[in-house]
Parts: structure tokens; C-alpha cells; sequence
């Protein structure tokens, strides 16, 4: 059985799921539920001076049916009492020890660092994040992502909390920045023991096509808010996969950003996440998700061979490569299974209309016939199949030594001749 | 349905008519089953449900307009290929029509439920009088009508939108053909029928004129003389008899005949206790579910063949033996007894070829209906040279035209006896055919 007792910069969890700072951690009710469910850990919502909120605050976007497979929201961060956040805290941690708590905060000055770091610190906080990522409404009085979008601002503050903190500090990100990259150095830089990201993208998750109004609306008016859901996921993991290739960088990540399940999960520890962190999903369907996110990730690792959460992290990430060093001169081309197909020709329409024209009805069958000389190998007749391993791109041994465009630029390198470029 | 403004027509059933007491045996969805449903669809290209349709409806777009909540235009796909697209969502046997091509099928998964989907866009297009079409300009050339079934009406509709002005001949009083006198109504009662049929005419331009019948009120010729095409669209004709002694005694009744006095007066069962259906095709088969769901306590099927030869779809026997349904498979009539109304029925049995065994069996039967077919009514055309007729079905081209110029012919008198859905797809064809030869 494998070990998922987590390590992320010096904040120990039984394993590496954890509530995110959100709605579903607002409340020591709430954080002592999902430990008893069985989360790991809990990232307290944002503590702050409390704020007001408006109602609506939530957006969901509907995708095939799927509902709220795109979420966002126009909440802030806490509007309970400082005090009794931190009475519940202490409560949480003497009933769960051996649960991670870290406690989100965002203010603005110094000394009001100062304060509320040593105060979560007394209630019994494991760790600390800084929440430089809310891409709304805090961030217009110089907070969140204001701060997130500035690495100068960040490196300072991250010191700050760093100076006045005797327990970690992760720094939380927005991906509201064009490179990753210098906002995960500047907390590095600030002395941060890792960063979470993604904090939420800056949307608008939809119009009210009746009373031409933007969602989630407040009276006549909306506003934009954080984007979040299973539909960021490939933003979250190309960000945490920027940070995690960065020579320069090599801090923990706690990983944010449409994890739903353990394959999710999965998916971001290999891309160099040592946690990760679950909001929308579990205010999709409730903490009882958690058992499933343990015994699948515990079977992953069992099957492949790992003991421990550490030996997975980063195991996808020399994969990950720039374009310019792919190999040009691998080839695939499309199989269909005729036994496993189905006849809808949702392939072939696809093909036709939205790639190479390369799959063809055939007469006497609704099974298509691929056209190899003219499939560029592109994946989007698989990607369409309803069937599960009906079609499967099948690698071609054309011959061809393995050439990249890098190479090809300096004259090393040929590459076969083009498919589909007439 | 809201019939408000088709209360002429719908007020004149009686209310407590045969067929009162069916309720749907596919109840209608609502508009989150239907979201539901819709988006389950694969859209699959050159779907092979649409390929099922003899009206090709595209049943891929017109689903994915349903999930869209684009219902108006969804209801505009059917209707646009199938005018009668109410009517056919109810009674078409989507088992082995669209929903039996469904893909899902080969998957394995339950497949799209078609027709429920286009029971619910149509129900909304005519409760809500969606009006998509209007009547072309006057073309100054004139149709005749014979028959006011499926086939004509959606001959006469697509007609009035080239600006045709057409004219229905229609013998009965009532209008709407089998779909008013013959659907089984746990699939759709009269009054649907004719709100479909009020629906329809709202395109204006198409005269009825019931209780005429060409051929004996109006001549062919004159139709020939004063129409500029004719359409013959007069379906099917009497109930077969089998011409055994007995047949005439009271409550041997013929199924279709049966069926239309359900559909439109009270019926008394009570003294029935023993109904026996001769046949084995689809108007036995709704005979059987209509007797046991209107608490006949024994009804059973006599067959010349076994269950596995029978014409009738399987689907269609299941559903009558969930009811209670017995067969005598491999039997035949050959007399029925009774004192003034019929007792029992002596029943030959036969073997595989369905050749008489020399065996015989009396059962009881206070009421028999003879599901053996319908008279073919292509031999009111044969005084017109150039028009063929095999069998009394009358030989017409894909588009319906009979060889003799300005006749047309389309539905069961051109097919034979097929589906509401192939009257509409014949009276479509025939519709364009004609249009065409005006020039």
C-alpha cells in the first residue's frame, strides 16, 4: 500500500488533498467534516478584514450538459470575525493534530501582516498562504491579484510574512499574468517555502440573453469574477508545469485548478505538484469525494510502482518539452477498430470539416476508411470517437531519423516531406 | 393539448367515446426529460436515423436544437420534412424505423428516443399554433384531392406553398384518415388527430369538402376535366372477411371498422367476456391491446403462423402480452356459431405450411374481429386507361405519377398498407412531382 502522507514545503498532511481557500473551508464545521470525510488538509478561507458580500455570487457554466463544468464567482474573502475564525481554528487543529490547517490571509499593510500572521500562528495554523491571486473585488483596493500581477510587491510582502512567520509560507498565484514565471521567482526571491496556483482566472461566465445582463447578476448589474471548475484544468497545469521545469525555481507547489478526481490529482503531481488543492468539485458534490481521490490515487501508485508521493512528483515533467525540440519526423496515422465501431461518422465529419478531409464513408459500411497517405496523424477523429480504443493513432516507422525544427534551423536534422499541406 | 381554438372540430367526438379511457403508452417528456435526452445524442454525420425516415427528417439537427433550447427551430426541422411531424412522433414504430437505426443500439447503450423528442417539439408547435408556412402566391392551376388522409393532406400542404389551390374530396364526415379512425389511442386519440389536421389547414387554401365521394358524387372525369392534376389518396378499403359460414352473425365485426366506431362513439363491452383477433399483423395487434386495456378479460390472438412469422412487430406483441394477451398460433376460422350473435368460433388447426392438420377446436368467443387486411381500393381507377393496378394497389413512379397524365397516386393505395410516415413521405414526392409538371 502506498504511503500518500504529504510533504509540501514543510506542511505535513496524511495525504495530498486539500481543501482550497473557498467557500468549502469557510467554518470549522465545515474544515472538521471533510477531515472526518478524509481530506488531508484545509486551506482555510482568506482571513482579512471582513468584508461584505453580494448576492447573487455564483456562475455556472453548462457545458454538454455537464453543469458547472466552468464555475466563477464574485465572493470576497472572509466576512466572519477575525476572532471567531481563529477560535475555530484552534478548535479544528485540537481535534484534528495531524491534519494540515494553513490559513489564507490578505491585507495590506505591515503591521496588519505582522498581526494576523502571529495570530494564526497562536491558533494553531500549520502553514500560511498568501493570497496574492483574488482577481476581483480585492484586488481594487490594492490586494490579491493587484499584488499577484506586481513581483516586486509580492517578493516584498512574501519577505514580510516570511520575517514574521515561524511556520511555512506558500504564496498563492494568479494566473492572470502573461508569464508565470517571474511572480513563482519573486516568491522564491521573498524567501516563500512554495507557492499554490492557480488562483482563479479573470471571466465573465456568462449573459443573461433576456434581460441583457452579464452573470452571476447582482440587481441590474454583474461584474467579472474568478474563473474555476474542471474547464481551467489546462491552464492550472501548464502554469504548474512552467514553474516546475524552471531550473531557477524548484520550490514545493501545491496544485490548484479543476482537480475533480485522482486522475486530476495525479495529472498535477506529475507535473511537479506535491498537494493539491479541490474547491469547485467538492461545492459541486460535496466532500464525500475525497474517498474516492484516496483509494483511486493509493491504486494508481500501487499499480505503477510508487511507495511514496514524492517519487510521482515531477515524473511527467522532462517530457514536457518547448515545440522546437519535437521530433518532426514522427509519424502517426489514424486506425479504426471496425469491430468496436459504431458507424456514427462523427469522425468523419470532424475530419472533413475541421482537419485533413482524410476519413471517407465507404460503400456497403458505416465504418470509415482512413485515408494514410493524406492522415496528418492529428488525433481529432479520436478525440470525437464516442467509442472508447476504436480509434487509435498508431505510430508509423517511415524511415525518417528523428529531426526537430531547432535542429532543421541550424541545418542539422532532415525532415520527411509534409502530409496534407497541398 | 389546448384545442381552444379548434373547438369545432375536437367538440364534436363525444366524450365518452371508445377511446376515452387510454392514457399515452409513451408518456409525453418534459422540457428537462427532453434537455436531457437531446443532449445524449452523438449528432452523428449522415445519421443513419435520418436514413430510417421515409421523410428524412434530420433528426440529428433537429435533436441538437432541443438541447439548445432552439425548440421553434427544432420543430421547423421535422416539420419541414415531414408536415405530419405530430402525428408520426405518436404512431410511427420508431423501433424499426429511427430509434432501431440509433447507433447506440451497436453500443449498446439505450438508444435516442426519437420520437418522444419530436412528440415534444411538435406538441409545443401546435399547442402554441407555430405557424412556419404560408401559402405561395396564387399559381392560377388547381388540385383535386381523393382522400382526407395523411397522404393528401401533406400532398395538399405542400401544394398550397407553390400557391396550388387545392381541393379535398373526402367520403366520411370525419377528416384525418386512420390517423383520426385508426390510431390505437394509448399512441394518439382522435381529437389530436384533428387538432394536427386544424393545424395544418391554417396555411389556408385547401377546401374540404367531406361526405363526398368521387365515383359516385363526382365522376373522375369531371375531376380530370376541371383539376389541373388529381392526387388519389383514398387509402384502403373494407375489412376482409374470410367467407366462412357464421361471419355475419353479430359481434364478428371487421378490426378497422371496430377500431374508427372506438375512436369516435361509446363502445359496450361489458357483455364481452371471450374476444378473439383473426390475424397476425399490426391492426391485430393493436386490436389485442385496445380489447385487454379496455378490460375485455380473455383476448386472444388466432394466427395461421407461429409467433416468429407473424407480420406484426415484435415490439407491438410484447406490449399485448404484458396486457395478458393469449394466443392460437397456427389456427383458423372455418365457422363461427351462435344464437343470432356469436358464441364460439371452430377453429381449424394447420401445420408449418399453415396447411390444415384435419384437427379442429371450439372455443368461445362473444366477440370476433377479422385483422385478415383491407380491400384494395386501386380498382376505382380502372376505367382510366393508362393507369396500372396489380392487386388493387395502384403503379405510380418514386414521385407517385401514374403513367396517365395529371394522376398521382400516394399512400396505402400506392404502397399497399404501410405507415402514416410513408403516406407523408409519398404525399411530399407527389406534392413536388406535381408542382414540377406545372412548369
Amino acid at each position: 500500500m502506498a504511503d500518500l502522507t504529504t510533504n509540501c514545503g514543510g506542511i505535513i498532511s496524511p495525504n495530498p488533498f486539500w481543501l482550497a481557500s473557498a467557500p468549502p473551508a469557510n467554518s470549522g464545521a465545515q474544515v472538521q467534516r471533510a477531515f472526518e470525510a478524509g481530506w488531508g488538509g484545509a486551506v482555510w478561507k482568506t482571513l482579512g478584514q471582513p468584508i461584505q458580500n453580494v448576492s447573487s455570487r455564483f456562475g455556472g457554466h453548462t457545458i454538454g450538459g455537464a453543469r458547472g463544468a466552468g464555475f466563477n464567482n464574485i465572493e470576497l474573502i472572509t466576512d466572519r470575525p477575525l476572532e471567531v475564525n481563529f477560535r475555530e481554528i484552534y478548535e479544528t487543529k485540537k481535534r484534528f493534530p495531524k491534519h494540515a490547517v494553513i490559513v489564507s490571509l490578505m491585507v495590506e499593510t505591515e503591521d496588519e501582516w505582522r498581526d494576523i500572521i502571529l495570530r494564526s500562528i497562536d491558533a494553531g495554523a500549520d502553514g500560511l498562504e498568501l493570497n496574492f491571486g483574488c482577481p476581483h473585488g480585492m484586488c481594487e483596493r490594492g490586494m490579491g491579484s493587484a499584488v499577484g500581477q506586481e513581483p516586486r510587491i509580492n517578493e516584498r510582502i512574501t519577505a514580510w510574512a516570511v520575517k514574521y512567520s515561524t511556520v511555512p509560507v506558500l504564496v498563492k498565484l494568479t494566473p492572470n499574468v502573461g508569464d508565470i514565471n517571474p511572480h513563482g521567482l519573486a516568491a522564491k526571491h521573498g524567501g516563500a517555502h512554495g507557492v499554490s496556483l492557480i488562483n482563479t482566472i479573470k471571466s465573465i461566465i456568462g449573459v443573461d440573453i433576456d434581460r441583457f445582463v452579464p452573470e452571476p447578476r447582482v440587481g441590474t448589474q454583474s461584474s467579472n469574477g474568478g474563473y474555476c471548475g474542471a474547464a481551467v484544468k489546462p491552464i492550472a497545469l501548464h502554469m504548474t508545469a512552467q514553474l516546475a521545469r524552471n531550473p531557477g525555481f524548484r520550490l514545493p507547489i501545491s496544485g490548484i485548478g479543476g482537480v475533480c478526481n485522482w486522475r486530476d490529482a495525479v495529472e498535477f503531481i506529475l507535473l511537479g505538484a506535491t498537494s493539491v488543492q479541490v474547491c469547485t468539485e467538492v461545492m459541486l458534490k460535496g466532500y464525500r469525494i475525497v474517498e474516492d481521490m484516496i483509494d483511486g490515487l493509493s491504486n494508481y501508485m500501487d499499480s505503477h510502482g510508487f511507495a511514496t508521493i514524492d517519487q510521482m512528483v515531477g515524473k511527467a515533467v522532462p517530457a514536457y518539452s518547448e515545440w522546437g525540440d519535437l521530433d518532426l519526423n514522427y509519424e502517426t496515422v489514424a486506425k479504426i477498430d471496425a469491430t468496436k465501431c459504431i458507424g456514427c461518422q462523427v469522425c468523419v465529419v470532424a475530419c472533413h470539416d475541421g482537419a485533413h478531409q482524410c476519413l471517407h464513408p465507404q460503400e456497403g459500411t458505416r465504418v470509415p476508411r482512413v485515408d494514410e497517405s493524406e492522415c496528418v496523424g492529428c488525433n481529432l477523429c479520436k478525440i470525437v470517437c464516442p467509442v472508447p480504443d476504436c480509434i487509435s493513432m498508431v505510430t508509423v516507422d517511415n524511415g525518417w531519423a528523428p529531426a526537430t525544427w531547432n535542429q532543421h534551423m541550424v541545418g542539422a536534422g532532415k525532415l520527411r516531406p509534409k502530409k496534407g499541406a497541398h | 393539448m389546448a384545442h381552444d381554438k379548434h373547438a369545432a372540430t375536437s367538440n364534436a367526438l363525444p366524450a365518452d367515446r371508445g377511446e376515452a379511457p387510454f392514457s399515452d403508452y409513451k408518456v409525453a417528456y418534459s422540457p428537462t426529460q427532453a434537455v436531457a435526452e437531446a443532449t445524449r445524442c452523438l449528432y452523428c454525420s449522415d445519421a443513419p436515423c435520418m436514413n430510417a425516415c421515409p421523410t428524412r427528417i434530420d433528426v440529428a439537427q433537429f435533436i441538437r436544437k432541443i438541447a439548445t433550447g432552439n425548440d421553434r427551430g427544432s420543430a421547423k426541422t421535422i416539420l419541414d420534412a415531414n408536415i405530419l411531424g405530430m402525428s408520426c412522433a405518436r404512431v410511427c414504430p420508431v423501433e424499426t424505423l429511427c430509434v432501431g437505426a440509433c447507433v447506440y443500439n451497436t453500443l449498446g447503450h439505450p438508444p435516442i428516443q426519437i420520437g418522444r423528442l419530436q412528440r415534444y417539439v411538435t406538441d409545443r408547435a401546435l399547442d402554441e399554433d407555430w405557424q412556419f408556412y404560408t401559402a405561395g402566391p396564387d399559381s392560377g392551376k388547381k388540385v383535386a384531392l381523393i382522400g382526407a388522409g395523411p397522404a393528401s393532406l401533406a400532398c395538399a400542404h405542400h401544394l398550397r406553398r407553390s400557391g396550388h389551390a387545392c381541393t379535398i374530396f373526402e367520403k366520411r364526415d370525419v377528416i384525418g384518415g386512420l390517423n383520426t379512425t385508426g390510431v390505437a389511442p394509448y399512441k394518439m386519440k382522435a381529437d389530436a388527430s384533428l387538432h394536427e389536421v386544424d393545424w395544418l389547414l391554417e396555411i389556408g387554401g385547401i377546401d374540404i369538402k367531406t361526405g363526398v365521394e368521387v365515383g359516385r358524387d363526382v365522376t373522375f372525369d369531371q375531376l380530370e376535366r376541371d383539376y389541373d392534376a388529381v392526387f388519389f389518396g383514398a387509402g384502403l378499403g373494407l375489412d376482409s372477411r374470410l367467407g366462412v359460414p357464421g361471419e355475419d352473425l353479430a359481434g364478428v365485426d371487421g378490426a378497422v371498422a371496430w377500431i374508427e366506431r372506438m375512436k369516435l362513439q361509446p363502445v359496450d363491452l361489458s357483455g364481452v367476456r371471450h374476444a378473439l383477433v383473426i390475424g397476425g399483423g399490426n391492426t391485430a395487434m393493436d386490436c389485442m391491446r385496445e380489447l385487454l386495456g379496455l378490460k375485455v378479460p380473455n383476448v386472444t390472438l388466432v394466427y395461421r403462423g407461429t409467433q416468429a412469422g407473424m407480420p406484426g412487430y415484435a415490439h407491438e406483441w410484447k406490449a399485448a402480452q404484458v396486457l395478458g394477451a393469449k394466443a392460437q398460433w397456427q389456427a383458423v376460422p372455418v365457422a363461427f356459431e351462435g344464437d343470432g350473435r356469436v358464441q364460439r368460433a371452430k377453429l381449424a388447426l394447420l401445420d408449418g405450411n399453415k396447411q390444415p392438420t384435419g384437427e379442429t377446436v371450439l372455443v368461445d368467443a362473444d366477440l370476433v374481429l377479422m385483422a385478415i387486411g383491407q380491400g384494395k381500393l386501386g380498382g376505382m381507377l380502372a376505367g382510366l386507361s393508362g393507369i396500372n393496378i396489380a392487386k388493387g394497389v395502384v403503379q405510380a413512379d418514386e414521385h407517385g405519377f401514374t403513367g396517365r397524365p395529371k394522376w398521382y397516386v400516394g399512400g396505402d393505395a400506392r404502397n399497399g398498407g404501410k405507415e402514416v410516415v410513408n403516406a407523408a413521405a409519398e404525399g411530399k414526392q407527389a406534392a413536388l412531382a406535381i408542382h414540377k409538371s406545372f412548369g
